[in-house]
């Protein structure tokens, strides 16, 4: 059998401070799967995230999104997408209660009952009202990641999402995962650390570094 | 079961409560506007007739400084905490989500420095029948200038100290808004008719209603690719 293709790269290439990060990117992603993007620092992971997700729009070649390039199918993407970038995306003034709440605008309708469970599953309740200023780090991602547990994306692309998190929230937030990518979800993600994931593929940043262009500056 | 409102609502909301939970910062121009203006007779002495002819500029250039001084914080903590990129991605009109947000900023630095005015008007002995004339240019003239100066806010986000970049953007942009809103003033103060000049602010701010949410949008967008 075969699952459908959700997300397709072709010859994708982004240059950033005159520094060629990957070239040639070619990569489909089938619904049902979870991909880990490895590479070191500075290797791209982000920036190929942050195209992937709309936010950065500097690069060159095409995505497609269900076969259709993504630039024309733009509303039915970011209405099937969650980012989690390395920033929370939390506003520390406010309390996680209501930073859930714009969240849930964000993407149309969710009853408050649904936001105040998706705090009990990260482990936050009890502290529904208190200022995001009070939490700590880890607790501040844990408010972004309760987005996980009430939204109805298809496509989750997060960046270091396991950053500041307790051994029991990392175990937490895989099993959400699978639980996604196995529902039909696609899971895009970074991480250094290793993820216990049945299967899990991977997508090494190092295999799209172009190589020539060290000898065209040696010569240049 | 209560039904999450529309992006608009939800973001005009989520600002303005955030502006009421950092009252430092939503006070800050209106301190200034204060200073700043009853500064002025304490240094030309009590000449009545001169501060009458002097009050119409004076407080038209002072609401312009102190709508400057708090325009840098319009997208800055969104910008760091990652929730302007949030934005942007969404699937919601951007033109709205940009349009709520200029609104809760006005509402919270505009308007209170409007209603400030004729307490100040006062102090500089201009003459009752001007009230009207500066109110009114003032409520027009601080939404138009909050919108247009949303432009030169996203479009400096991204660096580190934009704060003078700001005023060098957008200052050129607000003078058309000086001139006619300090001259309606002071063709009140003379007992003239001063509808003209309201006239041409409106229409400057039907402009800058229709055009700078779209240059915002655009702008941020630059912002966040850097």
């Amino acid at each position: 059998m075969t699952a459908p293709v959700l997300f397709e790269l072709r010859n994708l290439a982004c240059e950033r401070d005159e520094r060629l990060l990957f070239v040639r990117l070619n990569a489909r992603f089938y619904a049902g799967q979870a991909v880990q993007i490895l590479g070191p620092n500075g290797s791209g992971k982000t920036t190929l995230l942050r195209i992937l997700a709309g936010v950065n729009r500097d690069y060159q070649g095409d995505i497609y999104w269900q076969g259709k390039p993504v630039v024309d199918m733009a509303w039915e993407f970011a209405n099937d997408l969650l980012y989690l970038g390395h920033l929370p995306g939390v506003k520390k003034s406010l309390t996680p209660l209501e930073n859930l709440r714009w969240y849930a605008a964000l993407q149309g309708s969710v009853a408050d009952a649904q936001l105040l469970d998706a705090l009990v599953q990260v482990n936050l309740a009890g502290y529904e009202d208190t200022p995001c200023y009070q939490l700590s780090a880890g607790q501040l991602r844990r408010v972004g990641l309760a987005r996980l547990f009430f939204s109805k994306a298809r496509i989750w692309i997060l960046d270091e999402p396991f950053t500041a998190l307790d051994k029991s929230g990392i175990a937490q937030l895989e099993n959400r995962l699978i639980a996604h990518a196995e529902a039909g979800g696609l899971v895009l993600v970074t991480s250094h650390q290793d993820i216990r994931f049945p299967q899990l593929q991977t997508l090494n940043m190092q295999d799209f570094v172009e190589f020539s262009t060290f000898g065209e500056t040696a010569h240049g | 079961m209560a039904k999450s409102p529309s992006l608009f609502t939800a973001t005009f909301r989520r600002d303005l409560l955030l502006a009421f939970r950092h009252k430092g910062e939503m006070i800050n121009p209106l301190v200034f506007f204060l200073i700043a203006i009853s500064m002025i007779p304490l240094g030309l002495g009590p000449d009545k007739e001169l501060l009458m002819r002097i009050a119409p500029g004076i407080l038209w250039v002072m609401a312009l400084l102190a709508t400057l001084l708090s325009l840098d914080n319009l997208f800055r903590s969104d910008f760091d905490d990652g929730t302007l990129e949030q934005l942007l991605i969404s699937p919601h009109p951007l033109y709205l989500s940009m349009l709520a947000k200029v609104l809760a900023y006005w509402i919270a630095t505009g308007l209170p420095l409007m209603l400030m005015s004729p307490l100040l008007g006062v102090m500089l002995s201009l003459p009752s029948g001007a009230f009207i004339a500066l109110c009114s240019s003032l409520l027009i003239g601080t939404a138009a200038m909050s919108l247009i100066g949303a432009v030169g806010a996203a479009l400096t986000v991204g660096l580190r100290k934009g704060g003078l970049l700001i005023s060098l953007i957008v200052m050129p942009l607000y003078v058309p808004i000086l001139i006619f809103g300090a001259s309606a003033v002071a063709e009140a103060a003379q007992g003239n008719p001063f509808t003209m000049q309201l006239a041409v602010l409106g229409a400057i701010l039907i402009m800058a209603l229709l055009l700078a949410p779209l240059a915002t949008a655009g702008a941020l967008r630059v912002s966040v690719n850097g």
